[in-house]
């Protein structure tokens, strides 16, 4: 019966000439599509998000289907790699990365009757929900952690590209950072890539060769710990996923993207029939964004006011950006006990005070 | 024993048989590979080689083919003039980019400007910033004799600093919210790139590549700079005694293959990408010397090389999300193609010989 009133809905969408497009196949199982920018062995971005669809076949069985591509261009070709699956049927599909934010626009507006859900873009519509995770979040407990780490007091960190998400941990990570240790300095390196192992391994050696003892990262492969293992005493922290196999040393924690539980609500939604367009931005309260174990070579104390601060991020009872807060340049941005509100955070395009170097433009 | 004697002139019947021969040990040692992986190999061929042209949704997958090939065949051609002529431009992908910037340079400068010369503007802005960037190892290599693979290939890199430099700072939507990338050109209709039929995936990029395969057919068949091109590459040294500058020709080649990237690359971001944004470029201007080579240098066997490229990219994708192919396989499969091409090409230049070990 239910099936019947599928195809029943599924021919009179198509009877209402959309666009032209033929009607779409409609089975009983429910598709979900997946569309990555980069392999799905990369470790880090992509490899969460597979991890996630794993976690919607093993939520549902037999009642899903899921499909993937990896390694998409933020193009045309996504424009196309979304068609398809449109096509095929695919009722709910997850567009993972920023950069497929007007292409998956485009896809939504020719296919009304499938959902779209985009990571991290502020563009919705009826059938396109956006989601993404407060990474700043995760970012000020590893600021906490490295500043407490340090021994020269030099913080390397690789950026991926100036964009607001990748500015937003610089500035998380360094408050938390001067907050327990003052004297703690960020060098910045951009490598222009999200994932590319060589330019990475390069940027953690150019920022090891200035001194710094401890590499945060914004770019996704594992290349940075092992450059950091090969040269010793120096600390990093998993991107992404929580590239374990760095533990206990150099990777003392990570930052995890936990995407399974929304994706399994978001296609349960579809099932039921209850999936409506959002713009949803979670944290650690949510679960969306976790720690990774604080390893043994953090010392107890330090692990555990790490963990304290985490906790009090997730309740809500600390916020990383919380003022009296000055702009790079000197000027007031947050008032006494202030905090910054979404819009500011999510537009992000300046340094806090002290953190020295201009941002590329 | 196997023995290669040196053809006093090169198979003719051989150069046709040596892409086909090619691109069938491709497809035999691609089906073993995936094979290897667990799938089924018949399947994966057919999906990627036929689907396309022929499954349920084809009609979708059709204009595709279109839009992918296009970029590939208009590069292509350029390239195939220098290639002859033993003039090496590796840098296509760069001279892409930099059309791409000055073309979008110009639609960005006059938005939001309706009147219909702002998109023919836009494409001599294109090839004009290909042909600047290929100008620079070209006038380089006249001048001081540098090499001109090393200077244009260095060039890529510069192209994409510059790239992602615009794509963040001046050419930055000024109402993205702080994002990076461009307006998008596909939305402002004086500047955009569009189907010209709908559905169909024909664009002006398609159009200039199949005019520039016509145009490069007759120069070559019937000009004399054509035969010009044909002569400095295959006897430099008479090359010179019938008068043919080489300077000049390295001048014309490059600049010839810049241009031509240049408005590959304008083209796409009016149209199919709409935006300048960091990753702009795909490789079509490295793909391209695939497409050169696999279609003989010669103009028409470019445009079905181009053709069959663009199957393994579209054919590719679907057996990603029907069977579950790793994309690294698809790229495997597609590098597999040259390499068999230049493997295969000892039978165009050399006879194969198999000779009884003869008793000293």
């Amino acid at each position: 019966m239910k099936r019947r009133t599928l195809l029943a809905s599924g021919a009179a969408a198509a009877a209402l000439g959309l666009t032209g497009l033929p009607a779409l196949a409609q089975d009983a199982k429910t598709k979900v599509g997946f569309i990555f920018v980069g392999p799905v062995g990369d470790g880090g971005w992509t490899y969460q998000h597979n991890e996630g669809r794993l976690a919607v076949e093993q939520e549902f069985g037999d009642k899903v289907e899921t499909m993937f591509v990896e390694s998409v261009p933020e193009g045309p070709d996504a424009v196309r790699v979304m068609t398809d699956m449109a096509l095929k049927g695919a009722n709910l599909i997850f567009t993972t990365s920023f950069g497929y934010m007007d292409q998956t626009v485009e896809v939504a507006a020719k296919f009304p009757d499938v959902k779209f859900e985009h990571a991290t873009g502020f563009k919705d519509a009826p059938n396109l929900a956006t989601y993404s995770a407060r990474f700043y979040e995760g970012r000020a407990v590893q600021g906490h952690i490295a500043g407490h780490m340090t021994k020269s007091n030099v913080i390397g960190y690789i950026g991926s590209f100036p964009i607001p998400e990748v500015i937003r941990g610089i500035n998380s990570s360094y408050l938390a950072a001067k907050a327990v240790n003052p004297d703690v300095q960020f060098k910045i390196v951009w490598a222009y890539t999200w994932f590319d192992p060589a330019k990475e391994a390069e940027a953690a050696n150019v920022l090891i060769e200035q001194g710094a003892d401890v590499i945060l990262q914004h770019t996704d492969s594992t290349a940075p710990q092992a450059a950091a293992q090969a040269k010793g005493d120096v600390i990093t922290f998993g991107q992404a996923s929580d590239m374990a196999e760095y533990a206990p040393n150099p990777r003392v924690s990570s930052i995890i993207d936990n995407w399974a539980p929304y994706y399994i609500d978001r296609t349960r939604a579809v099932m039921d029939g209850t999936w409506e367009t959002h713009q949803v931005w979670e944290g650690i309260g949510d679960g969306m964004v976790k720690i990774g174990e604080i390893s043994d070579a953090v010392p107890a104390e330090v692990k555990a006011s790490a963990e304290a601060l985490r906790d009090s991020i997730g309740a809500g009872e600390t916020h990383p950006f919380t003022g009296p807060l000055n702009k790079q340049d000197g000027s007031a941005w947050l008032a006494e006990g202030e905090t910054a509100d979404d819009g500011t955070l999510q537009g992000m395009n300046f340094y806090v005070e002290g953190i020295e170097g201009d941002i590329p433009s | 024993m196997i023995v290669l004697d040196k053809r006093p002139q090169p198979s003719r019947l051989w150069s046709y048989a040596a892409p086909v021969l090619a691109v069938v040990l491709t497809m035999l040692v691609g089906g073993v590979l995936f094979a290897a992986l667990g799938k089924n190999p018949v399947a994966v061929i057919r999906t990627i080689f036929l689907d396309p042209l022929f499954s349920e949704f084809a009609w979708f997958y059709r204009p595709q083919l279109l839009i992918k090939g296009a970029p590939l065949v208009l590069i292509a051609v350029g390239l195939s003039f220098g290639f002859r002529a033993g003039i090496w431009n590796i840098g296509a992908e760069g001279q892409y980019i930099i059309g791409a910037l000055c073309g979008a340079a110009v639609g960005l400068a006059l938005y939001p400007a309706e009147t219909r010369w702002i998109f023919p503007l836009m494409i001599v802005a294109g090839a004009f910033g290909g042909w600047v960037w290929a100008m620079i190892p070209g006038v380089l290599k006249v001048k001081f004799g540098t090499n001109e693979i090393l200077v244009s290939l260095m060039l890529v890199y510069v192209a994409e600093s510059l790239l992602a430099a615009m794509a963040l700072g001046p050419m930055k939507n000024p109402d993205g919210m702080g994002f990076p990338g461009s307006r998008n050109l596909a939305q402002y209709p004086s500047a955009a790139n569009l189907e010209l039929v709908a559905g169909t995936g024909l664009h002006w990029g398609v159009v200039a590549a199949l005019i520039a395969v016509i145009f490069a057919y007759v120069v070559l068949a019937r000009h004399i700079f054509g035969f010009q091109v044909r002569l400095a590459g295959q006897a430099p040294r008479a090359a010179r005694f019938a008068g043919v500058d080489p300077a000049r020709m390295v001048l014309i080649c490059m600049g010839l293959s810049g241009a031509l990237a240049g408005m590959a690359g304008l083209f796409e971001v009016a149209g199919p990408a709409g935006q300048v944004t960091i990753d702009f470029n795909v490789g079509y201007g490295f793909t391209a010397i695939i497409v050169a080579f696999l279609g003989r240098l010669h103009p028409v066997g470019i445009l079905l090389a181009g053709g069959l490229m663009a199957l393994t990219y579209i054919g590719g994708g679907i057996a990603q999300s029907n069977l579950g192919l790793p994309a690294a396989a698809i790229s495997l499969l597609q590098g597999m193609l040259l390499f068999f091409l230049l493997a295969v090409d000892v039978l165009t230049h050399y006879r194969v010989r198999f000779a009884a070990r003869k008793v000293a």
